[in-house]
């Protein structure tokens, strides 16, 4: 079975969904964070991809594009201790209250 | 799954996350939307970043549209001096024109001509000449387009709109992190004579990545 981010040639019978998407202000913010975070030698690109691809199938699945990249940024983060998955989950709550 | 995660991904999880849908709905999770500011936040607080990059971020995305791959075709169109350079190196090229494509990584374009037409996918992912074209679209990265681009392109063109003779041979090329790919389209008849403007007035996005091919139509006053 390939890994889950590799698609080619994947059986998949549902017709391509041409509906356009304008980004919202939190999608440009997380193109925006990983812009930023490549610039400032924080993370690189192959890292953020090592992150999307390494999603487990089911959330890869359901997972909006920019979804899957702040999986990603926040587990990349993480790993190498720039944030720490506590006070990620307090801001969350903070912000989400 | 033989990936090395070393659990079987069943029926039993509780992650709290909707996932009635089969495809990624853009957008639609605000959870990840928290997440995202929350990240931001703690980034901007603790000095990793500054608030002033993140909004440099978005003002160049933002910035990037396929009008600079319509202007380049339409020159491409006009000067076949310009085409060559552009197949030659189409970073170089965009320059030319003022589209500054420094910071991206290799871009090579590819024309079609009356035996080849080429259509662009990313499998792995979304990979795609941002630069030129700012993001890519939706159905780009939806997984149908990334599964289905490779094994049946036509097919996939035909929702699209597009049916090319049985005659054409169909390129699929597979984008990735290190090369991305811009269409250039073929000129469509009953456009003699039409100025540069006009002429990129008619290349569409999609016609850039190859699932559609321009069509004159009546120029339009630019």
């Amino acid at each position: 079975m390939p890994l889950i981010h590799d698609r080619g040639g994947l059986p998949d019978d549902r017709p391509i969904d041409r509906a356009e998407h304008e980004l919202e202000d939190w999608e440009l913010t997380a193109d925006a964070l990983m812009q930023a975070l490549t610039g400032g030698g924080v993370m690189t690109v192959d890292e953020l991809r090592r992150g999307v691809e390494s999603m487990e199938r089911w959330r890869y699945e359901h997972a909006s594009y920019y979804d899957r990249w702040i999986t990603s940024i926040e587990k990349v983060l993480v790993e190498k201790g720039v944030l720490n998955g506590a006070e990620i989950d307090r801001r969350v709550a903070e912000l989400g209250a | 799954m033989s990936d090395g995660h070393g659990h079987d991904h069943g029926h039993d999880h509780d992650h709290g996350h909707d996932h009635d849908h089969d495809e990624p709905v853009e957008g639609a999770l605000p959870a990840a939307a928290l997440r995202t500011r929350a990240i931001e936040s703690l980034l901007v607080e603790k000095g990793v970043l500054t608030a002033e990059a993140v909004a440099r971020g978005v003002d160049w995305l933002v910035s990037r549209t396929p009008t600079n791959g319509a202007r380049i075709v339409a020159r491409a169109w006009v000067d076949p001096a310009y085409k060559q350079r552009l197949l030659a190196d189409a970073k170089v090229a965009a320059g030319e024109l003022g589209i500054d494509a420094a910071q991206s990584v290799t871009v090579v374009a590819l024309e079609n001509t009356a035996a080849v037409h080429h259509l662009v996918v990313c499998t792995l992912c979304s990979c795609y000449p941002r630069a030129l074209l700012g993001p890519p679209p939706a159905w780009y990265k939806s997984n149908a387009y990334r599964s289905r681009a490779v094994v049946e392109p036509r097919a996939v063109m035909a929702e699209f709109g597009t049916e090319l003779p049985a005659e054409v041979e169909v390129r699929v090329v597979d984008s990735t992190a290190d090369i991305r790919y811009i269409v250039v389209p073929r000129r469509p008849a009953g456009t003699d004579g039409w100025s540069e403007e006009q002429l990129a007035a008619i290349v569409t996005r999609d016609s850039l990545v190859g699932v559609v091919q321009p069509v004159a139509g009546e120029p339009v006053a630019v």
